[in-house]
């Protein structure tokens, strides 16, 4: 539990966070681990999670059904992963695979959806760090769909 | 000035659309001196010409070597072109990489797309003097893994142990077991230090953009950026107008700027 | 100071010719004083005038025999130092390579008579750009050091002259070999003569010329004053430069797209708008091929083209393109203003756009 909330403390992600609420989100982790090939999560499940990967890499894939597998993104050590387990339905929207020996730190959705629950200030700031997360990952998407090495 | 002919002695296909010629002179025998970061004015007979960046080891200067991209009526007749024919060459024009600058200093170069290309030759360079500069990234990014320019290259240089090399492409299916991402998403995955490091970056212009923001937030300024610039080109050596960039010159001036030179005009649509 | 009596002008042509020089200036051709070639005196546009204004340019009846009683042509002297169409070298295949000649120093050796003030500013312009750079254009080159400069001093301005604004004139100053004012009275019609070099003294050498009194002297900057009385027109130089690359995003610049055609009619009247493009050929054997070099226009829409699109695609980009760079990013690249005040981007406008009105409007809003 210990090494959780240092890493959380060292994490860019919770940077401004107060000790306190770092201490109850790392209430809701546990470490994880995943070989090479393991699935992480899959599109269609319940989502009840987000992850700080600390070492290797993970991939955002969707199917594509005749075009195969496609991968949209890779997630490594110091990205975050997840946040379907914020917005409703919380069901997951792509499947995420260990592309090599994984280590994460997994938050509990439904534990940090409780701790929001009776803490609006909480709730507010990891509102506002996922927003940041999202709004970085559709300025990426923009760039990946506009295509700019193409003819 | 008058195209010098050069003739084509060897011929490599890079990718569906990318190729290298290796060239040497039909006249000169001392070689082809340039500075990384230069291009030459390529001629083919009768079709026309056009500015393509060198992309050859600096410090092996017996073959000059060009990697071109089939987009247009001169790089399709390039294209068609085999060993033993002859092209025009005018050239070296335009100003250099700071691989001098960047001594004693980390340097993070970020490429896309075919803009590994003009970079390959400061690449080279700080290999081969490589103990005058502290932590080298090169981080490259290309459409999908088939894009990839150099692949050879790439995987030599990644076994190196003081090189930090990353691949990223924009799309790819299961088998592809690198990055997905854009390429300024591994500015931060790489180690530097922000203080004492220079940014060589070459690729297309919204690619460049988005490189610089993701420096300046890393710590970078813009004075510690370089980027290289393509416009229109016709004579390369000033006369023609058509490469104006305010008050730049690609051609003379450029095509390698300091960013914080044309940072006022890289903001402004349509110069 | 000497003077040239009018009668006694077909000497000069004719030393001129004695010299070698093909005589070029001013004639009359489908109702505009035009640059070409002249063989006599009288193919000089005697008795004309014209007016100009935004969009209109006409030629009129003086009421006497001035020579060079007009303001100025549609052409200018680019036309020959700078030519519009022109042979950069050839090349012939030869087995899988080929060889490449260049023709060698057979241009041209020109008398330019007739170069106004603002003329002579535009080819001092010219030199800056190809002549002293790292390169040397050779085309430009042999024509310039070869050719004769004889100014004549304007006696009139048009509507559209704004000259004294860029420091051009209307006097003639610098930059000549010989230089003409011309004095037409009902009594009297002559031309006070000023040598400027020793290449023009030598063609004065066998006419007959005498010293000019002061009374002629001060008739010929009655000359002068008359036309730079004539000046409405004003450009604010002062912080313009500035001015102008801190407004990329003026609305101005939306307000004369609309109207600009982007027809490229003020590049190709500009005494100094120098860019070219190279056109490449073959025969029909595909193993003759010549590269030509002919004027260009920022204003086409593949001037800026590079793979994937064009660079300035809207009329506004190609606009704004080539008004701050003959008025602002010049002065970065050569050390001075694009702009001689000639004027005959507004006379030659079919729109009536007016440089001057562009600039005072981007300049008030500051």
């Amino acid at each position: 539990m210990k090494d959780i909330k240092a890493l959380l403390t060292e994490h860019a992600f919770f940077r401004n966070l107060k000790e306190k609420q770092i201490e109850t989100i790392a209430g809701c982790g546990k470490n994880v681990h995943f070989s090479k090939g393991d699935v992480v999560f899959r599109q269609g499940e319940e989502a009840n999670a987000f992850y700080i990967v600390k070492k290797g890499a993970v991939s955002i894939e969707v199917d594509g059904a005749e075009r195969g597998t496609i991968i949209i993104q890779t997630v490594e050590a110091g990205d975050i992963l997840g946040w379907s387990w914020l917005i409703p339905p919380h069901e997951w929207r792509f499947t995420a695979n260990a592309v090599e020996e994984t280590s994460a730190v997994a938050l509990d959705g439904r534990c940090l959806r409780g701790k929001c629950g009776g803490d609006d200030a909480l709730a507010h700031t990891l509102l506002e760090k996922f927003a940041g997360v999202l709004a970085q990952r559709l300025e990426k998407t923009r760039m990946q769909l506009l295509d700019v090495y193409g003819k | 000035m008058i195209p010098q002919q050069f003739r084509i002695q060897k011929l490599k296909s890079e990718t569906y659309d990318t190729f290298t010629m290796e060239l040497v002179s039909e006249k000169k025998k001392d070689g082809f001196s340039f500075l990384p970061g230069q291009f030459n004015m390529l001629y083919v007979f009768g079709v026309g010409e056009v500015p393509i960046s060198i992309s050859g080891d600096p410090t092996k200067q017996e073959n000059l070597m060009h990697t071109i991209r089939d987009v247009g009526s001169v790089t399709g007749a390039l294209r068609k072109l085999e060993e033993g024919d002859s092209v025009g060459v005018r050239g070296p024009f335009g100003s250099a990489w700071p691989v001098e600058a960047a001594e004693g200093k980390d340097v993070v170069i970020v490429t896309g797309g075919i803009g590994l290309a003009p970079l390959r030759p400061a690449f080279y360079h700080i290999l081969a003097n490589r103990k005058k500069y502290g932590k080298v990234a090169i981080l490259y990014g290309a459409r999908t893994p088939e894009d990839i320019l150099y692949p050879e290259d790439l995987q030599e240089w990644r076994s190196k142990f003081d090189l930090q090399v990353r691949v990223t492409v924009d799309r790819a299916g299961k088998d592809w077991h690198g990055t997905v991402g854009v390429v300024p998403s591994l500015i931060s995955k790489v180690r530097f230090d922000p203080k004492n490091t220079l940014a060589m970056v070459c690729g297309p212009e919204i690619m460049m953009r988005f490189t610089v923001q993701e420096l300046e937030k890393c710590g970078l300024m813009t004075e510690q950026i370089y980027v290289s610039m393509e416009r229109n080109m016709k004579c390369a050596i000033g006369f023609c107008g058509h490469c104006q960039y305010g008050p730049k010159f690609i051609c003379k001036d450029g095509p390698v700027f300091r960013f914080d030179e044309i940072e006022e005009l890289f903001a402004v649509r349509e110069v | 100071m000497q003077i040239i009596e009018r009668e006694n002008l077909t000497a000069l042509f004719e030393s001129l010719k004695k010299h070698g020089y093909e005589i070029v200036g001013p004639t009359v051709r489908d109702e505009v004083v035009i640059y070409d070639t002249l063989n006599a005196v009288e193919d000089l546009p005697k008795g004309w005038t014209d007016e100009q204004e935004k969009g209109i340019y006409r030629l009129k009846k003086r009421d006497d025999e001035a020579l060079f009683g007009y303001v100025l042509s549609p052409h200018t002297w680019k036309k020959f130092l700078y030519p519009p169409k022109v042979k950069l070298w050839e090349a012939k295949r030869q087995e899988k390579s080929f060889t490449i000649t260049e023709p060698q120093g057979d241009g041209p050796k020109y008398a330019f008579l007739g170069v106004r003030a603002c003329e002579l500013a535009a080819i001092a312009m010219q030199d800056k750009i190809f002549l002293e750079g790292a390169h040397i254009d050779p085309i430009y080159k042999e024509r310039r050091e070869k050719s004769l400069i004889i100014a004549v001093n304007c006696g009139q301005a048009a509507k559209t002259c704004f000259c004294p604004s860029m420091n051009s004139g209307p006097k003639v100053t610098s930059g000549f070999d010989l230089a003409l004012t011309e004095v037409c009275t009902p009594y009297h019609h002559y031309f006070v003569v000023e040598t400027g070099t020793a290449k023009g003294k030598d063609v004065l050498k066998d006419l007959s010329l005498h010293p000019a009194e002061e009374s002629a002297k001060e008739s010929a900057r009655q000359v002068v004053k008359n036309a730079e009385d004539q000046i409405e027109r004003t450009l604010k130089t002062e912080g313009l430069k500035e001015n102008l690359q801190a407004n990329a995003e003026h609305p101005r610049w939306n307000d004369v797209a609309d109207r600009c055609l982007s027809c490229a009619n003020c590049t190709m009247v500009c005494p100094t708008c120098f860019c070219s493009t190279v056109e490449d050929v073959t025969d029909l054997t595909g193993d003759h091929a010549e590269r030509w070099r002919l004027w260009d226009s920022c204003f086409t829409m593949d001037f800026s083209h590079i793979h994937g699109g064009n660079i300035r695609s809207s009329t506004k980009g190609r606009y704004r393109q080539w008004m701050t760079h003959k008025l602002a990013s010049w002065v970065d690249q050569f050390g001075v203003s694009g702009c001689t005040g000639c004027g005959r981007c507004i006379t030659w406008c079919p729109v009536g756009i007016d440089i001057t009105e562009e600039v005072a409007v981007i300049q008030k809003q500051e």
